[in-house]
């Protein structure tokens, strides 16, 4: 049984091989990168503007907006790393809608590679706001016994992010795959339907866990010249 | 095995990748037009702001101008006014005056029309009573009018009495001039030679009389000299009956309506 798309192989030279996670990563790529531009070409600064125009502005002030509830206070920053989060995987799975299409975030070297992203990314914002030496301090706090535990938070927590990911899309396709082979009609669409919307709600999960990392990172510094009232 | 590292790494590229493409062409762009529709719509509030500040200037300076303009119709008007009520006072005057006038004339002219009135009724009454008493005379008494009066004149000049006998003389005998006889009528030549008697008899003077004819005279004979004269007229039974005349032209209407009341009602009275 197949449970990835890295396994449908259509290239291999030694090493390097063309599955179909590279494959329909590309392809969801084109799609978001061609739209945007295609979008984005004509777009109108007045009060008139077109749908796509309208439905790409609600989706970037959406994102933002959500990056500066979590506590982010310059959220166009962040934008682009965690906004191509989002909607990388929201199109990943919308795209399920499409026959033979297999979603690359139903691969785990996919969602491990996201979870790396978010991994080294963490660190870095977390440097470029408070430096090399604030941000390695913060793995000392509370105390340097928890300094450990922080490291293994650090592992775990990229490792959730990869296999949560990973075990919901992989098992939405799954699931849709082994009902049409003993109820083909109607079962599966409902079941691609409630696909849908867990691969939607995976999309703002990952999303917003890795804005909260990131929020963490570099809110550890921000809170220190304010002593927390009454001493608690 | 679930993981395949390459493709971990071709989809870590990949993403990164799509990072740089979703920046390049969805979040720069899309972020710049809503920061220019943001500036934009700044800018027209901002617009919009100093438009009303504008509009509320030019409403206060419009309300200024209406007040203003209120004041000068209310100050015109009460000049206009003012200006009517002098000028109705000033025509009122001269309506009056002009009024004023009106009557002096007409009562003057009143006045002279009554006047000339009573000269003619006067001069008619005079004739109409010479001639009654030239007839009566003549019918009754075969006699004429002149001689009665040189008569009465000659009785007149016998019933001096030795004041003013007196003063006549001394003015004739002042008088540079001839003593003068004015009559009415052109006396005849025994009246005249009569008077001329007399006058000498009277007086006890040597005098020469002329004669003259007076048709204005009121009806009579008079003797003058030196500003004396003596006379006889029936002028005073003129102003007598002229005196009746108008007591009874002038009686006011209760005092006539009283004189023509019932005889019974003037004896209760």
């Amino acid at each position: 049984m197949r449970l990835s798309p890295d396994d449908i192989i259509f290239w291999q030279y030694g090493f390097i091989k063309l599955n179909a996670t590279i494959v329909f990563t590309w392809a969801v790529m084109l799609v978001l990168a061609v739209g945007s531009t295609v979008i984005t070409r004509h777009l109108s600064t007045g009060l008139k503007r077109s749908r796509w125009q309208n439905l790409l502005e609600i989706v970037v002030t959406a994102i933002q907006g959500q990056i500066e509830e979590v506590g982010l206070s310059q959220p166009h920053k962040y934008l682009s790393f965690l906004g191509t989060i989002f909607l990388f995987v929201a199109t990943a799975s919308l795209c399920t809608i499409i026959p033979g299409y297999e979603p690359p975030t139903g691969s785990l070297s996919t969602t491990v590679a996201l979870a790396l992203c978010v991994f080294v990314a963490v660190p870095l914002f977390g440097i470029e706001e408070q430096g090399v030496g604030g941000y390695l301090k913060s793995y000392l706090k509370p105390t340097v016994i928890m300094l450990p535990f922080n490291i293994i938070s650090e592992l775990s927590r990229t490792l959730a992010l990869a296999v949560r990911l990973f075990g919901n899309m992989m098992s939405g396709a799954m699931i849709v795959g082994i009902l049409l082979t003993i109820t083909p009609f109607i079962f599966p669409i409902v079941m691609s339907l409630l696909g849908l919307l867990t691969g939607m709600v995976q999309a703002y999960i990952f999303s917003i866990l890795a804005t909260v990392y990131i929020a963490a990172a570099i809110r550890t510094r921000q809170r220190e010249p304010q002593p927390e009232p009454g001493g608690k | 095995m679930l993981i395949d590292w390459f493709t971990v790494a071709a989809q870590a590229l990949n993403f990164l990748i799509l990072v740089w493409l979703l920046k390049r062409f969805l979040y720069k762009p899309i972020l710049n037009a809503l920061d220019a529709r943001e500036k934009r719509i700044a800018a027209e509030l901002a617009d919009a702001d100093a438009k009303k500040a504008e509009a509320r200037q030019e409403r206060d300076e419009f309300q200024r101008k209406n007040e203003e303009i209120d004041q000068q119709r209310a100050a015109l008007l009460t000049k206009s006014e003012e200006d009517a009520t002098v000028e109705r006072q000033r025509l009122l005057n001269e309506a009056r005056k002009e009024s004023d006038d009106l009557r002096t004339k007409w009562q003057e002219a009143l006045r002279s029309e009554h006047q000339s009135l009573s000269e003619e009724l006067t001069r008619r009454t005079r004739e109409e009573v010479f001639a009654i008493a030239r007839k009566t005379l003549a019918d009754l008494a075969t006699t004429n009018l002149e001689e009665q009066m040189t008569d009465a004149f000659i009785r007149r000049l016998h019933k001096l009495d030795s004041a003013e006998r007196g003063e006549l003389e001394s003015a004739f005998k002042a008088a540079s001039t001839p003593a003068i006889v004015r009559s009415t009528f052109d006396l005849p030549s025994a009246q005249r030679s009569a008077i001329e008697g007399v006058v000498k008899d009277v007086l006890a003077i040597e005098t020469h009389v002329q004669f003259e004819t007076a048709p204005d005279l009121v009806s009579g004979i008079e003797l003058s000299a030196n500003g004396h004269k003596v006379a006889w007229s029936i002028g005073n039974y003129l102003a007598s009956l002229q005196k009746h005349v108008d007591d009874l032209l002038n009686v006011p209407p209760k005092a006539a309506t009283k004189a023509i009341a019932p005889p019974e009602q003037q004896a209760n009275g």
